[in-house]
């Protein structure tokens, strides 16, 4: 009996992350909410220029590799194009939340049908870790030395939040990855994000809060407990907008 | 045949994109493009097409990008302050061998510039424009039925060399009405093993990219989209020829300004000059051997541009500075008078 196996929305691509970060998991996540619905063949990825610059050469979908924050645009082009494809973009937070806050919003107020996977490790990875639009108050990068002095770089910005104060988006959770229970939650709410899709309900976000051990000079182990001391308290985790959860509660008090 | 209507330039655009089997449109307002963007929010629900209006330019040439690499044809237009911000996704959309059209009816610049007609991004649009070595195929109307013919002409090269095409026109061609027969074309689709449409489980993934990190690869692909630059340059060079059998001077312009210039030729031939006319349809491919040709015949040539003089260049280039070149230019919106082409046909004349 076959107990575990790699998800087949996955290539064989071996993956080029850091030790410990935790972009494997998340793509395990994505490709397993893919397998499980059946839908790779009619599926289009679209990557972020980030750490996960090359996700295309890891998921065995079509994949399309987009500018710096334009990918919410360049899936947009893709959906409207092929309304009955399902369509995603795998984002980092300097990629969604800092050069691509735009092309997030619009996306987001227009309920664009498509799956955001937004990965928050509050740094940028790729570039050697300088400061994020989510790096926390304080914290140490290559561009805060002196940790972020938001009477100078402003507060980190919760997207979550601050995108469920819109009309548009169907459904907003934040997640994360540190351990077991989380992982699982996780996998639920990517799933719902590609189901939400594959039954035409609308723009679906999951913020998957993450590490950088590399960038945050941690072990991978003192990243995963970084994110229950420093991140989670900061980016709560929960569903933030879920529009038919809504609708059906709304109906129940009527 | 299609009927002969009045249409404004922008109008004709549109139509004649729809026509060619355009159903996908990204735009964002600016003037004096925007009657395109109208036009197309009209029309496109009616016939199960897309408009958008995005949230900007920078957005707008990424929907372009995600739909040309789902292998559907695809436009978006803008003027110049427009287009310099559509310059990331252009060379993305070449960098990535996607067929797109791009529309950019010209106004004044730099910066914000003004609202009136002007050729001054004749580099941008002929140089690269954006970062990294890429041309464009670049196609200059010079009439309210040109716009059309040429729009239908822009997505079939699109198509055949997979490449991003620019119409460059400007103010005056987009708002000047004019009689305009739109033709219909029979639009023969294009295979397009490449796009990203879903494996469907038959095929290994298509990946629509630029990035390639080993430079020996990177250099590859810019060798092999300079092959295919050269046949574009062997097979595709287009422009019109007038009075030119046996001229003695010759003035090169294009678009609007190429129409004044007409006049101005037509003009000096009455006065005993024997002057002609290149006029160059593409721009990039330049029609240089065209004019090296015209550089053994004539005794020298005249520059007209709604610019400080960019085109200008490439004619001295072509001319292999055997001949000299005069400049006949208004800028910032100007327009200058067939009797200022004249004057200067006669200041060539008197050399």
């Amino acid at each position: 009996m076959i107990v575990f196996e790699k998800p087949k929305a996955l290539t064989d691509a071996p993956l080029h992350y850091c030790p410990g970060c935790t972009h494997g998991i998340i793509h395990r996540l994505v490709a397993e909410a893919i397998d499980e619905l059946g839908i790779e063949g009619i599926t289009v990825g679209v990557a972020p220029v980030g750490c996960s610059v090359m996700a295309y050469d890891y998921f065995a979908c079509d994949m399309v590799e987009a500018a710096h924050g334009r990918a919410p645009a360049v899936a947009t082009g893709l959906k409207r194009c092929m309304p009955e494809n399902i369509i995603f973009t795998y984002q980092g937070d300097g990629d969604l939340a800092s050069i691509g806050m735009a092309e997030t919003v619009h996306a987001a107020t227009r309920n664009e049908n498509i799956t955001i996977i937004f990965v928050n490790n509050a740094i940028y990875g790729m570039t050697g870790g300088q400061m994020a639009p989510t790096s926390l108050p304080g914290q140490v990068t290559q561009t805060s030395p002196y940790g972020r002095d938001v009477t100078v770089a402003g507060y980190p910005i919760r997207v979550s939040e601050m995108l469920s104060t819109l009309e548009g988006p169907e459904y907003i959770e934040r997640v994360a990855v540190n351990n077991v229970k989380n992982v699982r939650n996780a996998k639920k709410a990517i799933l719902k994000a590609f189901k939400n899709q594959v039954e035409g309900k609308g723009f679906s976000l999951i913020e998957v809060v993450s590490t950088c051990p590399t960038n945050w000079g941690m072990t991978p182990s003192q990243a995963l407990e970084w994110v229950d001391t420093n991140m989670i308290p900061y980016y709560p985790l929960g569903v933030y907008k879920d529009k038919t959860a809504a609708a059906a509660e709304a109906a129940k008090e009527e | 045949m299609a009927e002969k209507v009045l249409m404004k330039g922008n109008e004709a655009i549109a139509e004649a994109a729809i026509k060619a089997g355009c159903r996908h449109y990204f735009g964002y307002p600016i003037t004096p493009q925007t009657e395109i963007a109208a036009y197309m929010a009209k029309r496109m629900p009616k016939i199960g097409g897309t408009f958008l209006q995005a949230e900007s330019e920078v957005a707008a040439i990424n929907m372009v990008y995600g739909v040309a690499g789902a292998g559907f044809r695809v436009m978006t237009s803008s003027s110049s302050p427009g287009v310099s911000l559509k310059q990331e996704g252009i060379s993305y959309i070449a960098g990535a061998d996607l067929p797109a059209l791009i529309v950019n009816v010209q106004r004044g610049g730099p910066g914000l510039g003004g609202i009136q007609p002007s050729q001054s991004d004749y580099f941008q649009a002929t140089k690269g424009g954006g970062h990294g070595d890429y041309h464009l195929i670049v196609l200059a109307p010079a009439s309210v039925q040109e716009m059309a013919d040429l729009t239908g002409k822009a997505f079939d090269l699109a198509d055949k060399y997979r490449c991003p095409t620019m119409l460059l026109a400007d103010g005056t061609l987009g708002q000047m009405m004019e009689p305009v027969e739109i033709p219909d074309v029979e639009v023969t689709p294009v295979e397009k093993p490449w796009a990203v449409n879903g494996t469907k489980g038959k095929r290994a993934h298509n990946i629509v990219n630029s990035l390639y990190l080993k430079p020996d690869q990177l250099e590859k692909t810019n060798f092999e989209r300079f092959e295919k630059y050269k046949q574009i340059e062997e097979n595709e060079v287009m422009y019109e020829s007038f009075m030119m059998e046996d001229a003695e001077y010759c003035v090169v312009a294009f678009g609007i300004a190429a129409r004044i210039s007409k006049n101005a030729v037509v003009a000096a031939r009455k006065n005993g000059i024997k002057v002609g006319l290149i006029r160059p349809i593409t721009l990039w491919p330049f029609p240089t051997e065209v004019i090296a040709k015209a550089a053994e015949q004539v005794k020298g040539f005249v520059s007209v541009e709604l610019s400080m003089g960019q085109m200008i260049e490439d004619v001295r280039l072509a001319s292999g500075c055997k001949k000299p070149v005069l400049l006949c230019n208004r800028a910032g919106g100007m327009i200058m008078s067939p009797e200022e082409v004249l004057a200067k046909i006669d200041e060539l004349a008197a050399l």
